[in-house]
Formats: structure tokens, C-alpha cells, sequence
């Protein structure tokens, strides 16, 4: 930390920086080199390299550089009921940058009704005011109709969103039904975004709710009961279904259990083109505090999907996350004041949900998975940042140390131990979710926009510098095989004559048997190939030589030549 | 085979006393060899050098096999369609059934939505009655769901003998109930001890799925299967079964007809979910290439939902789930109908009525596939075939098994002959049979139903109408004991704590962002107890804020004096820190 040449150089200069000594780590390789960079982005890397004069230079001693983390869901700033979330886009992200990470991407949610362009412009005003780090933005789609169609496709062309949100949870408010998130992830697939779900079961969920409460379980234990992780795996079952239908890329946020993350492991297994994120709660804590005595404590733990009370579901988690089942970590930082999180005290549906996580994320998973020899450093670089940008077109700008990419780099420290509690951490809640946690890994410096923001345990942060990162359609990290199946997924009829036997009557109306369909599909006259038939006696078609059927059976003849008889003996 | 003992000449009315001579009794725990006497339809006894009658028939088995004779508990005879009806009625539908070794069958009433069950259920009783030719029974489907629905269901369960209601996923907007109903529909048939069946298909992702193909110009039968692909089936398995141990409810699959599908259900069951997996004969047998027919009319009559399987090693892998436990029972959702009535479809296939055949040809497929290749042994075959299905539906042992005092109903089971099936010679009056050609291996050589023989030397012998209705009890205890052991263990309780009374952030009253108002508006009823037990039950003598007394978990170390056991709300309105 001294200064290359002059001395006392004022602290403007220190948007050209060199970082000497320092072991790169990308998710593909770690190497050593020096990184010089200027206006915000890395311009040399290598040895001995030509740096003008006056340049601040950090020693990093052999320690790890690292691109810094983007925290891929955050929810700052956030509307509820007339209130806000305690974190701010400027406290959120100061948060973050203290934890290294260096860009967010938070959730734009719009009224159900309201449009989502307006919410758009409202979240780009609050991020762009306060947010002290570069972010993006995920537009949720809490209702569906051909406005809101044309709202997505402008955000996509014009807004620099390519991502979207859609709950399977939240009856009778923000929840899509299946013919909903059928249509969406076909409209989403065509514009070559991103499909998001919040998967959960939502019918299910009112149903226990409401058989909690007559119960007389009003507690934050409710939610976890009302909210049984198979709920939650049978919605990201769901999910995964109708994207594999659509050929559309699905996203699942917030893994919080172990059935859910298999669900998602064993469909990436079977050709599934599905992400999967867990979350730093659900990485390092667990569900068993919803029954704490001390009841805004347990509020504090409150969220959606629950943390599982399963304790051995965060190792679970890790250990997913390491072998590449589950791909990317969100924090899903929505944090409550207690006096918030109070609206639910009789009723824990009323409970504002969300828990913090922006800070601890990085450290987190470094404690619980590298340290314990999950995942290696470059794995760590993958999960915690070059993941997330391929996501989201963003890479190799954002996610990757190389010449040309964005300065948003980390100076990581293996050996430093801290123990999180919310007396010191930079969150504006007064509890933290992993208060007391001891934690090995943290970043020493942080250099976000080719400014150091973090040194000597002193945060530097300036509100609004932020900009906003427009991400483009069509990632080829999830787009590439979302193409090549849909050449291959073309359906051909089969090419037969009219049929031309009897028919019999009946009724439009229905009578009692599953041809439901008839009511679905008001298109389409059937077109007719007439100059073929398939009904010669001579020539056997070919579908129809399988061995198991001897030639000249009556199965040749024409249709419908014996229609009338009604009984043999 | 056959002789009478004595006197020579005794009218055949005396056939309802019968001897059965030198059997292997093959029941699904065991084999032996033993004799059976059988009077007015009942097993008298069981064992070596009866005392029986003078003037009773013998049957010489000569050491082969006998076994309970089958249990189809998945048919649709006579089902209306659209003012059309399925080709089978339950006379020619249950002489096919007798000619392949199945002397009961358990029927399903299909109500059109807005009729009432119990009439629907008084209707197919009537039409059963008349024709059936064998014992049936009857399921009832819940095709729409309201508070009459439950009334009619509690109806049937006590005064009717019905014990299982099947729900769809699929049908949408006809049939098709949604998740919340489903879970009603689940809560109502635990507490009245029935079984829940459903038939697993996204309905929703189907509709779609058929407005797409039809779009793309695909009207014949293929578009039946490229609409309706084997993951629409799993996921609807997959989301009954959350449902339904949501609610401690057991539950049975009917049709199961992919690889996929059958995995969910084995999956669950070893995750200890009470789930029933049926695959039926034609899923066992056959497989959904024949879609792909360029004959319109054979397509057609392989349209079921789900449809068959493309995958032609789907039969193969089902039958080894059925040999494995993982799936339990076979039925054959027998539904026929004529190349005229399937080309009602014949320029869009989502009206071409569904169902294929397959009770007569169900045992001797089972028993080809399963026994022949040593899949399963014969016990086991028992219990797929007939045991299982008697268990599940309360039954047992009146059914499903050869002993004192059960039914007569046997097979005396040929293990070697061969056949080859063929629609010329089958029992049914359908022009397709969709295993047309296919060569089986085993078969019945007498069959015996209600202590009467039906099927001797090939030749049939029913009786129309002469099949009584079999009423099944609530509760049955192959199913219930161990829901009924969960259903005391899942009682669920508050944590005691004191009442919060720290400040309380002012909102706008009805929920926006981010809460879950779902509760609200579940049922008309539910809202009404909801509201009213909405204020929580307190023990005020209790409370959790003091700072002084160990609490549960706090003293995990990691917690000790850290501000977490503050009293809560201290200092709320704290919004920066710096």
C-alpha cells in the first residue's frame, strides 16, 4: 500500500491502479501476475509491466485476486405494505462491497396491475440515486396479459433486462398458474431471456396456512410448517417441467431445501438447460431457530422458501454447489426491522419475509466449502461471480480478471476469522441470521470501479456511483443448447390419407369421457395431404412391418370396414 | 379334466358344488398342493381326502396351478362419451374379462360435471346389474368439487360401499380440479377412510401443448402423444403425491403408463409415502410407436391418456417395477371403442374418444412378460394380479385369496399354452386389439366364478347378470394402519412464547408486496373459521423476553449476551448505520 514514485499524491489519482504480487484466480485457472487498470478497467495483466508514474500500487503479497462477487438476487430498498426494507440501495450495496462483492442484481417488483415499464424506471431511479456499486436488474411479472407481453419484450430490447421472475407461490396475488408460466417461458424462450421462478406450491400453502391458524399456530414456527420443503420441490418439479416444454432456460431462486436441490440436480442430469441458487441463509444456517422462544428472533429467520429444519441441509447445499448441481449464489437480502417483522406478531402469514445476506455470502462460502475442501478457489470464483455473469451476458466484463474486463476485483484473505454478529455488521437490521457464526475468509481489499472501496478494514463508499449494466438477450451460457434443441425439435405429421369410413355421431357437448380438449383448441382447420393415402392393401406401411404384427391380419384392412359388429361370441 | 364323481348324468345345476382335485394352490404368500371344495359360491375346504357330497363335479387339475382369479380394478365398460358409448358394456366386457382369467372387475362412474354422484353411481349400478357377468365393484370420480360433493362422498362411503373416488389433473376445464380442490377433495377421502386415486396428467401444460400441435398442422393420432409427453405425466405424479402427504392422505395412481412416472412413485415410496402404482395391460404390453401408424384407424385405437410410452423399453422396465413392489397392481383400463366412434377425431386427435382394450388380455400378458422371462415368481404374480388390488380396496380375503370361507372365484392356470392375440378371435366387440399378434405364453384352462365354472375346454359359459356388487368398507387396513399411525404422530404444536409487545410498524391493511395473503380466499368456509380463530391462544402465564433464565436455544454457545436476547423491538427504528 505505498505509492509508486511521488509521495502524497491526492487520492483522485487512485483510479489507475496497479496490483503487484497478487495470485489471479479465474474460474478456470489461478496465476500469478501483476494487474494494472485505468478508468475502471483492467488494461495489463502480466509481469514487469509499463505503468505511468504516480500510480497506486498495492502489494498483495502472494495473496489471491479475485474477480469480485455479483451477488445475483437482492432485494434493497423493497416496497412492502407502505413501508420499505431497511436496506437501501446505499446501505445494501455499502454492505456488499464490505462482503466483496463488487455488483448486485436486484428484483424489480411491480403491483400486480401496474406496469412493469413504470417499476422499471421507479428501481433504475432509487439504484442509480444510492447504489454504490454497478448493478442489474430481474423484472418479476406478477400478472400476465398481452400488455405485460409487450412491457417484457420492450425491457428486453430497449431496457437491458433479460431476466425475469415469476412466483409459483403467493395465491391470489403475485401466483401464475401453469397455463401462465406455460405461455411466459414460450414468449421468454422466443426472446431469449431468462426464466426465473420462485417455486413453491402456493394452493398448498394457503391450504396449510389456513389449517395452521385453526390450529391456533400463529408463530414464526407456522410459516416453516405451512411451508414443508416438499412443497417446495414439487413446484421446482413443475417449473422444470414446463421449461423443458417451452425449450426455455429456468432459473430456480432460492434452493432452500435438500428435495428441491435434487429435483434440480437430477433434471440437469436428464439434458435440463436449469440453474439452480442456493442462497447464503440457505447455505449457512437452518430452520430449527423458527422455534425459538425469543420470538423476533425466529421472525428474523423468516423467508420463502423456509430455511429447512433439516440441520444438514446447508451441507447438502455446499456440497451441490461444489459439484456443479447448483450454479450460482444469490444472498436474497430483503431485511425487516424487528417492528416490521411485528405486522405478523399474532399472525406469522403477516410476517414480512426475507433475511439478510449480502455481506456474508463470500466469507460464507468460503467457510463452508472451500475451507472444508468442497470446492477449490477457481470453483469459488465460479459460483460466486463468473457463473452468474455468463447468466446473465454480463462475462467476461463482470465474473472474469482479464484485459478488457471491468476493475471489480478482491483481495482475498484466506486466514482472517471474524465472528458475524449484527453489532458490527453493515446492515441495517437489528438481527443477523448467522449472529455468532466464526467464519474464515475475507476480503482484505476491494477494488470496485478501479476504486479501492475497502482497505484496512475501512469502507470507502460513495452512493450513486453505480451504474446500471444493461444485460443483453440470448446468453450463450444457456442459449447455445436452447438453439440447437429447438432445430432439433421440430414435429412432423404423419402423412396419411383421409380417413373415409363411417363416423359416428355425437355431441359437441361433453358426455362423460376425458376428450377434454376439445374446448382448448378452437384453431385450425386440419390440413390434408389428399394426393396420399395411406390405406392401399398393397405395400405395407412402414411403421406397420414390426415383427409382432403378421402380415395379412385384418389389421390391414380398411378402417372401418367391421364397425357395427357389437358382440362375438 | 372333468368327471363327475357317482352318479353319472347330475344336471349341470348341481355345478355350483364343486371339487377341485389335486391343485397347486398358489396364493401370494405360498404354494401347495391341496384339494378345494367349493359350495354356493364359497370356499368350504381346503386340504387332502375331503369329505364332500355325493354328485359334485370334479375338476382334475392335475398338479397344476390354481389361483385366485383376478381383480381388473381399473375398467370403463359402457362409459359414455359425448352421446356416444364405450363398445364393451358390461356384458361383453366382463365375458372378456372371465375369458382371461379375471372374475372381478372394479368399474369406474364417470358423473358429468353438475350430476350428482350418487345418482351417477345408482345409474352404473343398474346398467352393472343388469349385464355384468362377473362381481364388480365401482370407483367413483370426482369430476367437480363442492360442498354437495362432500355430502355425496360421506353417502357413498357409508351407504354405498364405495371406498375410492379417482380426481383428475388432467381434462382441463371439464374434468380437471385444481390444486387447492385436489387438497380438499385429499382431506375429505382421509377422514372418510377411502383411497384416493387420481389420474396424474398437467392438464394445463396438455392444453397448451394441443393448441401448439394442432397449429403446426398435426391433426392425426401422433399428435395424441406429442402433446401429452411422459414429463406432463411424472410431474402430475410427482405433485399428487406432495399433495397427498400433505394431507396423510394414501393415494393410488391409476394408469401408469411412462418410466418416468413409475420412478416418481418409487422414489416416493421409498421416501415412505403410501402410494399405490398402476400400470395397466396395454403399458405393460405394448408401447406408443403405433401412433406413428399410417393407418388412421389403427393409430386410433391406441389413443389412451397418458398414452403410451414411445419408448419401446417402457413395457419392459414397468414390468420390473412390477415385479419389484414398486408398483402394485394391474389393471387394464378397459375402454373400447369402434374405428367409427374414434373417427369422430379423425381431423383433430383431442376428439378422438380415449381408452384401449386390454381385460381379457391383462393375466396372460402379466404372466408372459413377468413369469415366463423370472421377473416374478407365481406368488407374486397372484399378488399383482389379485391380491393387491383386494388389500388396497378392502377386499381381502373375501378376495384375492384361495382359503376357507373367501369367495369361489379360482383360475386354474395353464403355464404353457400359447397364444397368439388377435382381434378375430378376441371377446371383445372392438375391430383393433392393440396387442394384435403378439404371442403370450400362459393362460386360464378353467375359470370359476361365484363357485360356477365359466371358461372349460375354450369354451365360455357366462351368465348375464348374475355379477353382484361387491361393497368395500372404509378404512382398509393394508392402507390405514400406517396413515392412522402418522396421523397421531403429525399432531403439531405452537411454540409457547410471551406476547410480542414491542413497537409495531404501521401498514396499509390489506397485504401488498411480498406477504402471503393466499389464506384469504381458499373456501367460503375455511374463511369463516379462519377469521374466527384468528386470535391466537396465549398463555400469558409464560413469557420468553426475560433475560434472565436459560431459554431452550439460547444457550447454544455461539449466543451467549450477544444483543440477540435484547428484548425484541429495542431498537427498531434504526434505518442507517454507519
Amino acid at each position: 500500500m505505498s505509492y509508486q514514485g511521488k509521495k502524497n499524491i491526492p487520492k483522485i489519482t487512485s483510479d489507475r491502479l496497479l496490483i503487484k504480487g497478487g495470485r489471479i484466480v479465474n474460474d478456470d485457472q489461478s496465476f500469478q501476475a501483476d494487474i494494472y487498470m485505468e478508468d475502471g478497467v483492467i488494461k495489463q495483466i502480466g509481469d514487469n509491466l509499463i505503468v505511468p508514474g504516480g500510480v497506486k500500487t498495492i502489494e498483495a503479497n502472494g495473496k489471491m485476486v479475485i474477480p469480485g462477487g455479483i451477488d445475483i438476487h437482492t432485494h434493497f430498498q423493497m416496497p412492502y405494505r407502505g413501508t420499505t426494507t431497511v436496506d437501501d440501495f446505499a446501505q445494501g450495496s455499502k454492505a456488499a462491497l464490505a462482503g466483496g462483492t463488487t455488483m448486485i442484481v436486484d428484483h424489480v417488483i411491480p403491483e400486480p396491475g401496474t406496469s412493469l415499464m413504470e417499476a422499471f424506471d421507479q428501481w433504475r431511479q432509487w439504484a442509480d440515486e444510492k447504489s454504490c456499486c454497478d448493478y442489474s436488474l430481474h423484472v418479476d411479472i406478477t400478472h400476465w396479459n398481452d400488455s405485460v407481453k409487450q412491457e417484457v419484450d420492450n425491457l428486453i430490447k430497449e431496457k437491458g433486462v433479460n431476466s425475469f421472475h415469476v412466483y409459483m407461490a403467493y395465491k391470489d396475488y403475485y401466483q401464475m398458474n401453469n397455463s401462465e408460466l406455460y405461455e411466459i417461458f414460450t414468449f421468454l424462450a422466443e426472446r431469449g431471456g431468462i426464466a426465473q421462478v420462485h417455486a413453491e406450491n402456493g394452493e398448498i400453502i394457503a391450504e396449510e396456512q389456513a389449517r395452521m391458524l385453526q390450529m391456533g399456530i400463529t408463530g414464526p414456527e407456522g410459516h416453516v410448517l405451512s411451508r414443508p420443503e416438499e412443497v417446495e420441490a414439487e413446484a421446482v418439479f413443475r417449473a422444470v417441467t414446463i421449461a423443458s416444454q417451452t425449450n426455455c432456460p429456468l432459473y430456480v431462486t432460492r434452493v432452500m431445501s435438500k428435495s428441491a436441490a435434487d429435483i434440480i440436480s437430477q433434471a440437469r442430469k436428464k439434458g435440463n438447460v436449469v440453474f439452480g441458487e442456493p442462497i447464503t441463509a440457505s447455505l449457512g444456517t437452518d430452520g430449527t431457530h423458527y422455534w425459538s422462544k425469543n420470538w423476533a428472533k425466529a421472525a428474523s429467520f423468516v423467508t420463502s422458501p423456509p430455511l429447512s429444519p433439516d440441520p444438514t441441509t446447508p451441507d447438502y447445499l455446499n456440497t451441490l454447489l461444489s459439484s456443479g448441481d447448483l450454479s450460482v449464489t444469490g444472498s436474497a437480502h430483503c431485511t425487516f426491522s424487528v417492528a416490521q417483522k411485528a405486522i405478523g406478531k399474532d399472525d406469522f402469514t403477516q410476517i414480512p419475509e426475507g433475511v439478510n445476506g449480502v455481506e456474508e455470502r463470500m466469507t460464507l462460502i468460503w467457510d463452508k466449502a472451500v475451507t472444508t475442501g468442497k470446492m477449490d478457489e477457481n470453483m469459488f470464483v465460479a459460483v460466486t461471480s463468473t457463473n452468474a455473469a455468463k447468466i446473465l451476458n454480463l462475462y467476461p466484463r463482470k465474473g472474469r480478471i482479464a484485459v478488457g474486463s471491468d476493475a471489480d476485483l478482491v483481495i482475498w484473505d484466506t486466514d482472517s476469522v471474524s465472528t458475524i454478529t449484527a453489532k458490527t455488521h453493515n446492515s441495517a437490521a437489528e438481527y443477523n441470521v448467522f449472529e455468532g457464526m466464526e467464519l474464515r475468509g475475507a476480503p482484505t481489499v476491494v477494488i470496485c470501479q478501479g476504486k479501492i472501496v475497502l482497505e484496512d478494514g475501512k469502507l470507502h463508499v460513495t452512493s450513486g456511483v453505480g451504474r446500471f449494466i444493461p444485460c443483453s438477450s440470448f446468453p450463450d451460457f444457456a442459449y447455445k443448447r436452447i438453439k440447437a434443441r429447438k432445430q432439433l425439435a421440430v414435429l412432423r405429421a404423419v402423412p396419411r390419407g383421409m380417413y373415409d369410413g363411417p363416423v359416428s355421431e355425437f355431441s359437441m357437448s361433453r358426455g362423460g369421457t376425458p376428450s377434454a380438449s376439445a374446448r382448448s383448441s378452437p384453431t385450425k382447420q386440419p390440413v390434408r395431404n389428399l394426393h396420399q393415402s395411406g390405406f392401399t392393401l398393397s405395400g405395407p406401411p412402414t411403421p406397420d412391418d414390426l415383427p409382432a404384427r403378421p402380415p395379412g391380419r385384418r389389421i390391414v384392412v380398411p378402417p372401418g370396414g367391421r364397425s357395427n359388429i357389437t358382440s362375438l361370441s | 379334466m372333468s368327471g363327475y364323481q357317482g352318479k353319472k348324468n347330475i344336471p349341470r345345476i348341481t355345478s355350483d358344488r364343486l371339487l377341485i382335485k389335486g391343485a397347486k394352490i398358489v396364493n401370494d404368500d405360498q404354494s401347495f398342493m391341496a384339494d378345494i371344495y367349493m359350495e354356493d359360491g364359497v370356499i368350504k375346504q381346503i386340504g387332502d381326502n375331503l369329505i364332500v357330497p355325493g354328485g359334485v363335479k370334479i375338476i382334475e387339475a392335475h398338479g397344476r396351478m390354481v389361483m385366485p382369479g383376478g381383480i381388473d380394478v381399473h375398467t370403463r365398460f359402457q362409459m359414455p362419451d359425448r352421446g356416444m358409448v364405450a363398445a364393451d358394456d358390461f356384458y361383453q366386457g366382463t365375458r372378456a374379462a372371465l375369458a382371461g382369467g379375471t372374475t372381478m372387475i372394479v368399474d369406474h362412474v364417470v358423473p358429468e360435471p353438475g350430476v350428482s354422484l350418487v345418482g351417477a353411481f345408482k345409474l352404473w349400478r343398474e346398467w352393472a346389474d343388469s349385464k355384468s357377468c362377473c362381481d364388480y365393484s365401482l370407483h367413483v370420480d370426482i369430476t367437480e368439487w363442492n360442498k354437495g360433493t362432500q355430502e355425496e362422498m360421506e353417502s357413498l362411503v357409508k351407504d354405498h360401499g364405495v371406498n375410492s373416488f379417482l380426481v383428475y389433473l388432467a381434462y382441463k376445464d371439464v374434468f380437471q380440479l385444481s390444486d387447492s380442490q385436489i387438497y380438499e377433495v385429499f382431506s375429505v377421502i382421509r377422514d372418510l377412510g377411502a383411497i384416493a386415486q387420481v389420474h396424474a396428467e398437467n392438464g394445463d401444460i396438455i392444453a397448451e401443448e394441443q393448441r401448439r400441435i394442432l397449429e403446426l398442422g398435426i391433426t392425426g393420432p401422433e399428435g395424441h402423444v406429442l402433446s401429452r409427453p411422459e414429463e406432463v405425466e411424472a410431474e402430475a405424479v410427482n405433485r399428487s403425491i406432495t399433495i397427498a402427504n400433505q394431507t396423510n392422505c394414501p393415494l393410488y395412481i391409476t394408469k401408469v403408463m411412462s418410466k418416468s412416472a413409475a420412478d416418481v412413485i418409487a422414489l416416493a415410496r421409498k421416501r415412505g409415502a403410501v402410494v399405490y402404482g398402476e400400470p395397466i395391460s396395454a403399458s405393460l404390453g405394448t408401447d406408443g410407436t403405433h401412433y406413428w401408424s399410417k393407418n388412421w384407424a389403427k393409430a386410433a385405437a391406441f389413443v389412451t391418456s397418458p398414452p403410451l410410452s414411445p419408448d419401446p423399453t417402457t413395457p419392459d422396465y414397468l414390468n420390473s417395477l412390477l415385479s419389484c413392489g414398486d408398483l402394485q397392481v394391474a389393471g387394464s383400463a378397459h375402454c373400447t371403442f369402434q374405428t367409427s366412434q374414434r373417427a369422430v377425431g379423425k381431423d383433430n386427435f383431442t376428439l378422438i374418444p380415449e381408452g384401449t382394450n386390454g381385460t381379457e388380455e391383462r393375466m396372460s400378458i402379466i404372466w408372459d412378460k413377468c413369469v415366463v422371462t423370472g421377473k416374478m415368481d407365481e406368488n407374486q404374480f397372484v399378488s399383482v394380479t389379485s391380491t393387491n388390488a383386494a388389500k388396497i380396496f378392502n377386499l381381502y380375503p373375501r378376495k384375492g385369496r384361495i382359503a376357507v370361507g373367501s369367495d369361489a372365484d379360482l383360475v386354474l392356470w395353464d403355464p404353457d399354452v400359447t397364444k397368439i392375440i388377435s382381434a378375430k378371435n378376441h371377446n371383445l366387440a372392438v375391430e383393433y386389439n392393440i396387442f394384435e399378434g403378439m404371442e403370450v405364453r400362459g393362460g386360464p384352462l378353467v375359470v370359476i366364478s361365484q363357485g360356477k365354472v365359466v371358461l372349460e375346454e375354450g369354451n365360455l359359459h357366462t351368465t348375464e347378470g348374475c355379477g353382484r356388487f361387491v361393497s368395500r368398507k372404509p378404512f382398509p387396513d393394508h392402507v390405514y394402519k400406517r396413515i392412522k399411525a402418522r396421523s397421531r404422530l403429525t399432531e403439531l404444536r405452537g411454540v409457547p412464547r410471551g406476547q410480542y409487545d414491542g413497537p409495531v410498524c404501521e401498514v396499509a391493511v390489506t397485504p401488498k408486496v411480498m406477504s402471503t395473503v393466499s389464506s384469504g380466499n381458499v373456501s367460503p368456509t375455511k374463511q369463516q373459521q379462519q377469521s374466527s380463530t384468528h386470535q391466537p391462544v396465549r398463555n400469558l402465564h409464560q413469557s420468553g423476553f426475560s433475560l434472565s433464565g436459560a431459554q431452550v436455544d439460547d444457550n447454544i454457545p455461539r449466543r451467549n449476551t450477544q444483543r440477540i436476547v435484547a428484548p425484541p423491538g429495542g431498537k427498531a427504528n434504526i434505518t442507517s448505520l454507519g
